[in-house]
């Protein structure tokens, strides 16, 4: 027991280290084997995510120039078709792309274009059309949207993320939580609660939930030794970034699987706000790329047999500048790269048109050219892996977002 | 306007406007709750956290020596790390700046008889924050709130916003130190020396876009990117000694004519002629100015002390006190403190991680001894020490702190806290000096029937009216 603890805690205080928080919500799973058995997990890279370095265009003759020393050299990139490649910290996903369970959008964006990380974050996560166009979140509006069965919730971190807000109240779990001290008090604080509608569903949520925290820390496999592996120096400190990504990865994975696990997850990777020294195939975004690659590969192990069934998106809030700026970085920019990973999507080149990176393609003269709304993709995976009806997807889920139609054929 | 009781204001100034009553605070501000609000007001700015503080520029010139240190160890032995390395041990001391700065400004807040005047204090903090996400601004975050906030809150916020701007923190946090004007003479050799494959600088528009979208017009403020961009132009220049430079310059703000773009710029439908270091001057003078600064920050002032969606008659009285004195920082202050909306007894804030743990040694009539007890339940509750996420701080909102999660994580820190200090207490007189004539009925009998010291204040601490002002 005092084992699990440990790596419990540790696995928490790695997860804040690496800027990692997680939240989830969903339905308890339905025996039915209908879309009860569907997940869905979505990865938020916060902080506006270089789409031309994750997935960079090294086939496309204006990339290098425009890029400079931050380019991707191309005999680095990770080829997946004549125009793109993957960054070379994303050899995980690289792996899945080559067997069909990982495509890109490489031209994306949300319908905000004020260039603000927090406009555009409210905008990505609550689904409207405009900033403060609703106060909840489209994935919480989505699980009100699903076909009638119990909704199971939950949240991992000490914050809340907009896009898991709303009615669905989600609930909660920590290290070392509930069952110290006097074990009266959660029933106490539970009846001076019984008026109180923010802490009241809080307090129950979050005691509730403990149990099945415990059940997924020990399902899930060992954080043990793995997490501390590495060595000295900048480059021990990254490998044990990857291990300890890697054993949330796995860890989520475990509350998943798990009988009435979740059946939606939000996950939150941040520090992709890259200004100054963002660095090419080595340096500070190719070292959250190792993150964000130990996660994926972490959910996709972990998730084992039910990883057919899952489907993962990685959005970002909006992309950086073609060209590189002044300080061997890159400034607030509007279209970035969208990945879909998944056991069950279909095979496909890119998703969504490539509008090339040629002068006179770049928007407003200085960002890639969305050419696709990542509302779309959104409810693309909604309608044909989550079963969500495309009425509700039109009018509650995205608000007024009738003229953005589901990409379809994903899944 | 809601009839208020002596009793229920002085419980709401000192719980609302302040950060929580010690023993004894109740029964002397119900005497005069808004006089007692108005006092500590006073042009010289706010409390200096006690102790001998480095200043912002002895913690630079550190770090910058530190840094070349490692490099030249990390030339010499490769890329090894042992706890008895010298750089090692530096770093380690840079990061106990930190944390006794961090340690002061709690004990400041825990004991300070003007927890208004902290309380403002603190939001001007949060309004430019300075986060310590960075390794190098962590070293500065403390300084920057001693040397840039602290002294203008009470002033004038022109003269606040050129503060914070010009402060190497701040300089150095949002990139602007290094930013360098395509057209500057500095380019033209950076130039050369790109083409010879090396690094050169270039514009940074990152400060540009953070003092317009949240330190002055907000993000619905009427910019567009070519002010933005604009605007960064302007800025070129402002940045921050080396060590290369002379002695009074490191560590400090310095203008590099070099690095600036020469010219006239446009920003938001403005000329401002060519004029170095007076350019940016200008431009911050005229958003400081600017009306939509004025609406911005008075409901961000409003939704702090009051309420996540604050009444509008609220927000209209604060906008018009800070037209009417030109952004006078006492003005709207006293009219804060002089709004009937303010004093709504429902208490509608949910007290984010520091004010909850601040308020739960003020009740005791303590402080923290130690950066152990305050950093780790802090970083627990998702409020690490001088880090908020974003240059926008913390967020305020109930719907971000009240989460399961966070509500089971400060029920086992009270637990864990009544445990250590409950001792000789007696609850109910710690309830009553607390909450006065806020304590409800339901919470004072839970109080009473409790089983032990330690659950009582547990109960207090967790209570519905305990966790919200």
């Amino acid at each position: 027991m005092t084992r699990t603890n440990l790596s419990r805690r540790g696995l928490l205080s790695a997860a804040a280290g690496l800027g990692i928080s997680i939240g989830f919500m969903g339905q308890a799973a339905r025996a039915d084997g209908g879309s009860g058995r569907r997940k869905m997990v979505t990865v938020i890279a916060r902080g506006a995510m270089d789409g031309l370095s994750a997935s960079p265009p090294v086939g496309d003759p204006d990339y290098a120039g425009l890029r400079g020393r931050i380019a991707i050299p191309a005999d680095r990139a990770l080829k997946l078709d004549g125009t793109f490649a993957l960054h070379p910290a994303l050899a995980g996903v690289h792996g899945l792309a080559l067997k069909g369970q990982a495509r890109i959008a490489p031209a994306i964006a949300s319908p905000d274009r004020a260039r603000s990380h927090f406009e555009a974050q409210d905008v990505l996560e609550s689904g409207a059309a405009v900033v403060y166009g609703t106060s909840s979140g489209f994935l919480n509006r989505a699980l009100e949207a699903m076909p009638a069965g119990e909704i199971e919730a939950l949240s991992v971190g000490a914050t809340a993320p907009l896009i898991l807000r709303g009615k669905v109240q989600t609930g909660s779990w920590s290290p070392g939580g509930a069952g110290e001290g006097s074990p009266r008090l959660p029933g106490i604080l539970g009846d001076l609660y019984a008026d109180d509608p923010l802490l009241g569903p809080a307090l129950a949520k979050g005691l509730q939930t403990e149990a099945m925290a415990a059940m997924a820390m020990k399902d899930s496999p060992s954080q043990g030794p793995a997490a501390m592996a590495g060595g000295g120096g900048v480059q021990g400190l990254v490998r044990q970034g990857q291990a300890a990504a890697r054993g949330i990865g796995t860890t989520v994975a475990g509350f998943m699987r798990q009988q009435d696990g979740p059946q939606m997850v939000a996950i939150s990777v941040d520090g992709w706000d890259t200004h100054a020294n963002q660095g090419a195939a080595e340096g500070q975004l190719a070292n959250r790329l190792l993150y964000l690659d130990a996660l994926l590969m972490g959910l996709h192990d972990g998730l084992a047999a039910d990883w057919k069934d899952t489907v993962v998106v990685v959005a970002t809030e909006f992309g950086r500048t073609a060209r590189i700026n002044g300080t061997g970085g890159t400034d607030h920019g509007t279209g970035s790269t969208a990945f879909l990973l998944g056991g069950g999507l279909k095979p496909g080149g890119i998703i969504g048109d490539w509008p090339t990176l040629k002068a006179s393609a770049l928007f407003e003269g200085r960002d890639t050219r969305p050419t696709l709304d990542l509302r779309g993709l959104f409810k693309g995976v909604l309608v044909d892996h989550m079963g969500l009806d495309r009425k509700a997807l039109d009018a509650t889920v995205f608000p007024d977002s009738a003229g953005v139609a589901p990409v379809t054929g994903l899944v | 306007m809601p009839q208020t009781s002596n009793d229920l204001s002085a419980a709401i100034a000192l719980t609302r406007f302040g950060l929580g009553a010690r023993p004894g605070e109740m029964a002397r501000v119900a005497a005069d709750p808004r006089g007692w609000l108005l006092g500590q007001i006073r042009p010289g700015g706010a409390d200096q956290p006690q102790g001998d503080p480095e200043s912002a520029a002895t913690r630079l010139q550190a770090f910058r020596a530190y840094q070349t240190e490692r490099r030249e160890m990390r030339r010499a032995d490769g890329d090894a790390a042992s706890d008895r390395d010298p750089v090692q041990i530096a770093a380690r001391m840079l990061r106990e700046g930190t944390a006794v700065d961090f340690l002061a400004r709690a004990r400041l807040a825990a004991t300070t008889p003007a927890g208004f005047r902290e309380r403002w204090a603190l939001f001007w903090a949060n309004h430019f924050t300075v986060s310590a996400v960075k390794l190098i601004t962590a070293t500065v975050a403390g300084p920057f709130e001693q040397e840039a906030i602290r002294p203008h809150v009470f002033g004038r916020f022109e003269d606040l916003l050129v503060a914070s701007t010009a402060h190497p923190a701040m300089l150095l946090y949002l990139d602007q130190a290094q930013s360098v004007g395509p057209g500057s003479q500095a380019a033209a050799v950076l130039g050369r020396r790109r083409q010879a494959g090396r690094a050169g600088g270039g514009l940074n528009e990152n400060l540009a876009r953070e003092i317009l979208e949240l330190h002055t017009v907000g993000v619905d403020g009427g910019y567009s990117q070519a002010d933005v961009t604009e605007f960064a132009r302007a800025l070129t220049g402002w940045s921050v000694g080396g060590l290369r430079e002379a002695e009074d310059r490191q560590g400090q703000f310095v203008f590099r004519v070099a690095t600036h773009e020469p010219g006239a710029r446009t920003v938001m439908g403005r000329t401002y002629p060519a004029g170095e270091v007076r350019q940016a001057g200008a431009v911050l003078k005229d958003l400081a100015a600017h009306p939509a600064t004025a609406r911005h920050l008075a409901r961000k002032i409003a939704r702090h002390f009051v309420a996540d969606d604050p009444p509008p008659a609220l927000v209209s009285r604060l906008e018009a006190a800070w037209t009417a004195t030109g952004g006078d920082l006492a003005a709207v202050a006293r009219a804060l403190v002089a709004a009937p909306e303010a004093w709504d007894p429902a208490p509608a804030k949910f007290k984010t991680p520091y004010e909850f743990l601040i308020s739960s040694w003020r009740a005791i009539g303590g402080q923290p001894a130690a950066i152990e007890h305050l950093a780790p339940p802090l970083n627990a509750l998702g409020q690490r020490p001088f880090s908020a996420p974003s240059p926008k701080g913390w967020d305020e909102t109930a719907a971000t702190w009240a989460a399961p999660d966070a509500v089971i994580k400060r029920m086992t820190w009270a637990q864990g806290f009544s445990a250590v200090v409950a001792g000789e207490l007696d609850p109910d007189v710690v309830a009553r000096d607390a909450l006065g004539a806020r304590l409800t009925d339901p919470v004072r009998t839970a109080v009473a029937r409790a089983e032990s010291r330690e659950e009582a204040l547990s109960i207090l601490l967790m209570s519905p009216e305990f966790q919200r002002r």
